[in-house]
């Protein structure tokens, strides 16, 4: 990916597309918490340089297998519906990334997330914490064992919950790459009353928060499957790429 | 708009339970040769600590290079991670050691002062917000810095500049981070 451009200060790097579009705007005034905590000045372009093409490559040592189980590091078994939630980290022109830390944290299945200032009258479940990591493989694959998150009540306007969802950090292999975002599950009858999904403007980019369910990756007898794929930045559309050059593909 | 890109969506107000990390802040030892500490409070529009916010800095290493293979100048020390990241307390404080990033060449050429790059998650805010810290004691390269260059307003680009206590230990620096109100810190679409 992202083919290298010659510029007067003879450094070749890659560049990013802009994010253009796709995200939420910071002000998102229905989202109540975000008046507060919104820029009001514009935000200043900023050109791409070498803090901003690489990125901290960085996980493999911080992470094991059982990292990747949140149903498997307690004395017994989580409460819920066991899931399996897979999909591919790639860039924008569907190159993998490989080798790239991912990091999940998520509410137990009543919708209690193991944290302090979580006051939901919901059982904590002290089977599970929430949290997972791994690593994505060759393909760019990452997996996750889990059980499936409960909705869960929030104060942002009377009668207001959060659709069931799964918060998904990623690094990619730039700081221009780095991402957070919620994975939600397909179907959810939350998703119109919810600032935070809807704050996503484009209709068609929301769609793409919402996993699939998939009997490929479903385990009979075992546990249901879903599948998200992430889709990062990747080079600018205007970069000319030379054949055969995939410089996304080493680590 | 850009192709199929993934959304993104506020970390809440839960993300201290999976995000931070025991050695987060510690981009290098304390008791290491050059360490210098960096702390600060994340402050919304009303001047209140933000107290579920997360810092992530990202920067070359003293000598200006990183250990990656996207930096064509090569070499790059693996050993420095370069990358620190803390959650901010119940006074809204953040605090990340490290190390001086040395000056780096500017794609357009000239050079680049001393910096880090800085992500900004909390609850309330739908997607990062990326700004940059600078250093009150570089002063020539600061005022040739491109992108402190790009920002008319001096008031406006003094809010990159990290500040030293009068008096202070050397290797002590603050940087607030107000995410709207006054004297509200420049951000970057990068």
């Amino acid at each position: 990916m992202t083919a290298p451009v010659p510029a007067a200060g003879g450094l070749n790097l890659p560049r990013y597309e802009r994010a253009e579009g796709v995200h939420p705007p910071l002000e998102s005034p229905q989202y109540r918490s975000s008046l507060l905590r919104s820029p009001k000045w514009p935000l200043v372009p900023l050109a791409q340089g070498l803090t901003e093409v690489t990125g901290p490559l960085l996980g493999a040592e911080r992470v094991t297998a059982a990292d990747a189980d949140l149903t498997g590091r307690h004395a017994g078994e989580p409460i819920g519906e066991r899931i399996i939630v897979t999909g591919r980290v790639l860039d924008s022109g569907g190159r993998p990334i490989a080798g790239t830390l991912v990091e999940i944290w998520q509410a137990n299945s009543a919708g209690r997330y193991a944290h302090r200032v979580d006051d939901h009258p919901a059982p904590l479940d002290p089977n599970f914490d929430g949290v997972g990591r791994c690593m994505t493989d060759s393909d760019g694959r990452y997996r996750f064992i889990t059980i499936k998150p409960g909705a869960y009540p929030w104060k942002n306007h009377l009668n207001a919950w959060r659709p069931a969802h799964i918060h998904f950090s990623l690094f990619g292999r730039a700081f221009t790459q780095r991402l957070v975002t919620q994975m939600y599950f397909p179907g959810d009858p939350l998703f119109a009353q919810d600032p935070i999904f809807n704050s996503v403007p484009d209709p068609a980019a929301r769609e793409r928060l919402i996993a699939r369910f998939d009997l490929a990756v479903t385990q009979p007898d075992w546990a249901l499957g879903y599948q998200w794929d992430i889709v990062l930045r990747g080079p600018a559309a205007t970069v000319f790429e030379p054949a055969g050059e995939h410089r996304g593909e080493h680590r | 708009m850009s192709g199929p890109l993934t959304p993104s969506q506020t970390v809440g107000p839960f993300l201290a339970i999976g995000l931070p990390w025991p050695d987060g802040p510690w981009v290098v030892d304390e008791d290491a040769a050059g360490a210098i500490t960096i702390t600060g409070q994340v402050l919304d529009g009303a001047g209140e600590p933000v107290t579920d916010a997360l810092v992530e800095t990202w920067q070359a290493g003293p000598d200006g290079s990183f250990a990656h293979p996207d930096d064509p100048r090569g070499g790059g020390d693996a050993q420095f991670r370069g990358f620190g990241r803390c959650p901010t307390d119940a006074q809204g404080r953040y605090q990340i050691i490290t190390l001086r990033p040395g000056p780096l060449p500017d794609p357009a050429g000239g050079t680049q002062a001393p910096h880090l790059d800085v992500s900004v998650f909390a609850r309330g805010l739908l997607d990062r917000v990326v700004t940059r810290i600078y250093f009150p004691d570089e002063e020539a390269a600061n005022a040739a810095d491109p992108a402190l260059a790009s920002i008319a307003d001096p008031g406006r680009r003094a809010t990159l500049v990290a500040a030293v206590r009068p008096g202070g230990p050397p290797g002590e620096f603050r940087f607030d981070i107000r995410l709207q109100g006054g004297r509200e810190t420049v951000f970057f679409d990068v």
